[in-house]
């Protein structure tokens, strides 16, 4: 009787002391006020911390989105013809194919980061050949740029893209496509008829688990992106390391994870919870 | 992660592909001239980090430059020269060790349940079910900082014992979602095979059940690992005096990277990769 419950006891008072009460005491945080002298903190429920924040950072809360969505949308357009090459050519070499996808998670990412900001230095490899050769002018730059942190960020998440995009790809059944050519449709329609619609799970998962870290991630801004162009990320990392401003740290990561609920939700609204342990 | 290891068995009928009619003698090379290109793009920031673990340091300070100065193989010989890389790098390690075993056990367990027990008997599966989902889905940066709020209010002192607890934390779903995915083919006949055989619970477990579903907890375990090795996020959070690998790194962009992160990144790298072709090989021997 009692089994299912022994059982998931360890994981549950883990994850409720770790994870979830977490989460609630994140929510106390945003609504104290913090004595800056002593560093003592009080619930006043302060509400207005989170219009205050939101009305210092809500530049940065944009730049994640135009960053994390620009990343995201080049991993989905990039990545898509290699996960479809890889689930229908991939023949006996799949594995192989499937494993050089993921050739970056060898690397930390950290240290990922910190190469292509090498990379992409202004006399690095690429740009100092380049310059070098008098094929770019001397004051061209893209360390410090939006540029940079979108190609970082769509470096370090690609693999979260196409991993789900294999898999769904992967599941489509040939023989479907068969009866599409039987029934005289056209690639061009059997790709944009058949295909594509049976990969929309797949697609929906594979934005879900790039955009997402993306849109919190600022390890890539503050190495690739320099001081400009700040993502929340780095936000909430300065208040609660660098400024020990609890409450306004919290009240931000208390609005990015609202606003990550909001895809959470749809997923899961659409797609069911289960779905996810496919895709990862 | 786990797609290498659990992709699909090949199914022969339909390897073949859709091709309706032949396709025109060109376009037939685009797609795979396309992906190589992709795979090349994959690998370049890595070849330039092995390339440049072998570089020459002309400067005063033992730092990664961005000339090539000529080939050495002196970071090698110093691979611990940098007594807090070193240190930061056998920290992640045991850290590493600790959550897995830790998760492996936790997440087992838990996907045991929700595998074997449906809601009239487990009542708040899909419960548990939303908060995996969540605490996989949701941002790593809430989850930290959030734990590091927790850690201020209840005064624990940052150190092992927190990353050890946060890494933990994260790793579980994970761990359950894995290997979950690995017992959805298990057959209940063979346990109840060895009850009537005379096994106890205990013995049919030890005997029968984990011998069959090792491949699914050893998944788990890879899985956790992998995650806790290259945390930065949480770790940057709660870790406090006890500095692993990745935080060290990126402390260490500010002040210059010295040449020993690379040769680390390149030996991991190795070694991992060398692990992953060979479970591809013995798989396909296998089968």
């Amino acid at each position: 009787m009692l089994a299912p419950y022994l059982l998931s006891l360890p994981a549950g008072v883990w994850l409720l002391a770790l994870f979830l009460v977490p989460l609630v005491v994140m929510l106390s945080l945003s609504l104290q006020s913090c004595n800056p002298a002593t560093g003592a903190c009080v619930l006043t429920w302060h509400w207005a911390e989170f219009g205050q924040q939101l009305s210092l950072y809500h530049t940065q809360f944009l730049t994640s989105f135009y960053f994390a969505g620009a990343a995201t949308l080049i991993d989905l357009v990039v990545s898509f013809p290699i996960a479809y090459w890889i689930a229908f050519y991939g023949g006996s070499k799949k594995n192989f194919f499937l494993l050089m996808l993921l050739v970056p998670f060898f690397v930390s990412f950290v240290i990922r980061t910190v190469v292509w900001e090498f990379i992409l230095s202004d006399q690095g490899v690429v740009l100092g050949a380049l310059k070098h050769a008098h094929l770019l002018p001397q004051s061209f730059h893209v360390l410090g740029t939006g540029y940079a942190v979108v190609a970082g960020l769509a470096y370090n998440y690609l693999p979260f893209t196409a991993l789900p995009l294999y898999v769904a790809i992967e599941r489509i059944d040939r023989r479907v496509l068969d009866a599409a050519y039987d029934l005289y449709a056209t690639k061009r329609a059997a790709f944009t008829r058949v295909i594509l619609p049976l990969t929309i799970p797949g697609l929906f998962a594979a934005f879900l688990l790039t955009f997402i870290p993306a849109l919190g991630d600022y390890v890539n801004q503050v190495i690739l992106g320099g001081t400009n162009n700040t993502m929340i990320g780095t936000v909430i990392q300065n208040s609660f390391l660098v400024t020990l401003d609890y409450p306004g740290g919290s009240a931000l990561s208390a609005v990015l994870l609202a606003i990550a609920l909001i895809g959470i939700f749809a997923y899961a609204r659409l797609l069911g919870t289960r779905t996810i342990e496919e895709y990862l | 992660m786990s797609a290498v290891a659990t992709a699909a068995p090949e199914r022969p009928a339909q390897a073949a592909g859709p091709t309706p009619r032949p396709r025109r003698r060109w376009t037939r090379f685009l797609l795979p001239a396309y992906s190589w290109l992709i795979i090349a793009y994959l690998v370049f920031p890595i070849a330039v980090m092995a390339l440049y673990s072998f570089n020459k340091v002309t400067t005063g300070l033992p730092q990664v430059s961005f000339s090539w100065n000529g080939f050495t193989t002196q970071w090698y010989q110093e691979w611990s020269g940098v007594p807090g890389l070193t240190s930061s790098f056998w920290l992640s390690i045991r850290l590493a060790i600790a959550a897995t075993l830790l998760a492996t056990v936790i997440g087992t367990l838990l996907a045991l349940a929700l595998v074997r027990y449906r809601p009239p008997r487990f009542r708040g599966r899909v419960f548990v079910e939303q908060v995996m989902f969540l605490n996989i889905a949701a941002p790593e940066i809430v989850l930290g900082a959030s734990l590091l709020g927790l850690f201020i209010t209840i005064t624990l002192a940052r150190g092992f014992v927190t990353l050890l607890l946060a890494h933990v934390a994260f790793s579980i779903a994970y761990v359950a979602v894995t290997v979950r995915a690995r017992l959805a083919g298990f057959d209940r006949a063979l346990e109840e095979a060895a009850a009537d055989l005379g096994a106890n619970s205990w013995t049919t477990f030890r005997k029968i059940t984990l011998p069959l579903i090792m491949p699914g907890i050893l998944a788990g375990a890879l899985m956790a690992f992998a995650l806790s090795i290259d945390d930065f996020v949480t770790s940057n959070f709660v870790s406090g005096a006890a500095v692993p690998f990745p935080v060290w790194v990126y402390g260490a962009t500010r002040i210059g990277i010295p040449p020993q992160v690379f040769v680390f990144g390149s030996v991991i790298f190795g070694v991992g990769i060398l692990c992953a072709f060979a479970s591809i090989v013995l798989s396909r021997r296998k089968a």
